[in-house]
């Protein structure tokens, strides 16, 4: 394990030093410590390398992620893992807003609550949250799987495209276009494989979600729809 | 009665023959016009500027044999590899999606060959646009449509997308009709349906989170590229002073007269500045913050000449940034295609629904029948020759200033045409030492 002190070394050089981990690498388990809620740490990785950080992160964490498997040993800031491509990332703690926005792949685990936004505009990331979401989560979502053990705050999927969401306790309001859909047997195994690897299975069972989609009545514009948004 | 003369039938200029017309369009589809390019007013512009010359107080510098040198670097503040370009006539920002695959490769091969940039759109970087760019600016915007780290590290700068002149404050919709399969793929969207594209950053709101996601883009990119902020003409004083507060190397200004792929008439017409008002307030934030020249500033929205060029020089500009003129350039409403212009209800020069994927020149379409029209080779060479044209008109008007830069310009050198020109631009009205608003008058 290779440890990395954020407060003593620096940001530019803790990434300049995990962006130098492309092809083959021994040094493959990195260990941040005093993160002290920096910004960007560990972003733009891409290399198929553990990176613990023992602590709280501010904006950014892991950004951009490709391959790489981040945790964080504390709370994450806004915009944890956004655009992430592929890899995982593990929060202990809390994600505030926007946590996983605009992923494209890869697997998102937040252990505590994600505030606002989490999974906004979301391109094929899937991911799980063991609490509680805020409002607006998985907005104009358009491809991946949003799974949440707890509840979901106002408007859920407004606006969502093709993105699937499995919430096992309360939703507060549905956004615009955004439905309670049947769950067949597919959907079960996705949410079975999902729950196991967002290390959630001990923790919840599949039967016990429901699922949400787009009705998909605003994919094309229609005026006699205006009074939707 | 009838020997007394009748009052001759008066069409009024409140309820125009225009007027009426988008009354009755919008009271049988219910649906608000949706149309492609900038604002088609009558709008105070560079037109109402005048270049003084040479004379007594001054000497001007020989035609075809004294320098007059065109170049210009962005991104000197904080990026590792600021650009050098040799003109600063620069490609705005344009989608795969808005505009075909060849249309793309052209604009990256003409602006390659007259030593200049061009940059990507909402969608995505294309090969077709990477390969054939020298220089490529790749836009970080709000749908992050096909947005990856991959390609941001292998563009040359980065363009952060605020918003632009046609629309400041709106966001977009690519309409079903363009969504073929690879847009489709491309923006990890089902083929066919309406793209929105978000008026809003989906991570990061204000200034200070605008700073954070800076960091994040140099801590991704190893603070290499330069990083542009672009902003439509709407408060160009404050949003320049908070785009060079956030950490930006460029600011890009795109005044009302900007082109964009597809929106709402009443947005184009209705909301933002032209450019002519916006440039002077964004060079005294600039100059206020002490960042005229450390911070580039980028105009662009209606200009269509070297002498445009030269005018947004003069009042402070680094470089300028051409979009409709460039699709001109390529080919997109020429006369020559008038039958099938009128077959779509239009006529040459006035057609701007790109939004509906019919373009007969085959430059904003998704229709592989019409895009196969266009010769990317061929629309590469006229780009190229219409940007030396722009580049030799703005040095025939400089040396006539006595100017061996470009970047030597400045409003002295100008007069307006008229008080609101005037006004805008913070030069003299022509014949007099009266600038509206300055000196208490």
């Amino acid at each position: 394990m290779q440890t990395f002190d954020l407060s003593a070394q620096g940001l530019r050089a803790l990434n300049s030093t995990l962006h130098g981990l492309k092809g083959q690498t021994n040094q493959t388990a990195w260990e941040i410590i005093n993160p002290k809620g920096a910004h960007a740490i560990a972003v733009g990785l891409d290399a198929p390398v553990d990176v613990t950080v023992r602590g709280s992160t501010g904006y950014y964490c892991a950004g951009m992620n490709k391959q790489a498997t981040v945790r964080i040993k504390g709370s994450a800031g806004p915009g944890v893992a956004e655009n992430m491509m592929s890899g995982t990332v593990i929060i202990d703690g809390d994600a505030s807003q926007y946590a996983g926005a605009t992923g494209r792949g890869g697997l998102l685990v937040i252990k505590g609550n994600a505030s606002s936004r989490c999974g906004i505009s979301m391109k094929g990331i899937d991911i799980v949250v063991h609490g509680n979401i805020g409002h607006m989560s998985a907005f104009m979502a358009q491809s991946g799987n949003l799974v949440v053990l707890g509840d979901a705050g106002d408007a859920l999927g407004d606006s969502l495209y093709e993105a699937r969401m499995f919430v096992r306790g309360s939703v507060k309001s549905l956004g615009a276009d955004c439905v309670e859909k049947e769950m067949r047997p597919e959907h079960i195994a996705i949410l079975a494989d999902l729950l196991k690897r967002g290390e959630a299975d001990h923790l919840a069972k599949p039967e016990e979600f429901k699922r949400y989609g787009s009705a998909r009545k605003l994919y094309n514009f229609n005026i006699d729809n205006a009074s939707s948004y | 009665m009838s020997d007394f003369p009748q009052t001759p039938p008066k069409q009024s200029w409140t309820f125009s023959n225009d007027v009426n017309a988008e009354i009755r369009r919008a009271a049988a589809t219910g649906i608000y016009d949706i149309r492609g390019g900038g604002s088609k007013r009558k709008l105070p512009h560079f037109d109402d500027l005048l270049f003084l010359g040479a004379s007594i107080s001054r000497y001007p510098l020989e035609g075809y044999r004294e320098k007059c040198a065109t170049d210009v670097w962005l991104g000197t503040r904080y990026a590792k590899n600021p650009i050098h370009l040799d003109i600063p006539v620069t490609i705005a920002g344009m989608s795969f999606g808005a505009l075909s695959g060849p249309a793309k490769e052209a604009l990256g091969r003409g602006a390659s060959a007259a030593g200049t940039s061009t940059t990507t759109g909402d969608g995505g970087m294309t090969e077709e646009e990477r390969g054939h760019s020298k220089t490529l600016v790749y836009q970080y915007l709000p749908s992050r449509y096909g947005m990856n780290p991959d390609d941001l590290r292998r563009a040359d700068a980065i363009e952060i997308v605020v918003g632009q002149g046609a629309k400041p404050g709106g966001g977009g919709m690519l309409l079903g009709q363009k969504i073929s399969d690879r847009v489709a793929q491309m923006r990890n969207l089902p083929k066919g349906i309406d793209q929105r594209s978000a008026c809003r950053h989906p991570d990061w709101t204000g200034p200070d989170d605008l700073e954070i996601k800076i960091l994040e883009l140099r801590e991704i990119t190893n603070w290499e590229k330069p990083i542009y902020i672009k902003v439509g003409g709407a408060r160009p004083y404050y949003d320049t002073a908070l785009a060079v507060k956030a950490g930006a190397d460029v600011v890009v200004l795109d005044g009302m007269q900007g082109g964009t792929a597809a929106t709402q008439d009443v947005f184009i017409e209705n909301v933002g500045m032209p450019i002519l008002a916006c440039i002077p307030q964004a060079v005294k934030a600039l100059q206020d913050l002490g960042m005229h020249r450390k911070v580039q500033l980028i105009v662009s929205g209606g200009i269509r000449s070297g002498a445009d060029v030269a005018k947004a020089m003069a009042l402070g500009a680094d470089a300028v940034a051409i979009g409709s003129a460039a699709l001109i350039a390529l080919g997109d409403n020429d006369p020559a295609l008038e039958a099938e212009y009128k077959k779509l209800g239009t006529t040459a020069g006035a057609y701007d629904d790109w939004h509906e994927g019919k373009d007969p020149a085959g430059i904003t379409t998704q229709d592989p029948e019409l895009f196969k029209r266009f010769d990317p080779i061929l629309g590469g060479r006229r780009l190229k020759n219409y940007l030396k044209v722009m580049t030799l008109e703005a040095q025939t008007i400089a040396r006539a200033c006595g100017k061996n830069h470009l970047h030597n310009l400045e409003p002295e050198d100008l007069c307006a045409l008229t008080i609101e020109a005037a006004a805008m631009a913070g030069v003299p009205l022509a014949g007099t030492n009266w600038i509206p608003g300055k000196n208490g008058f």
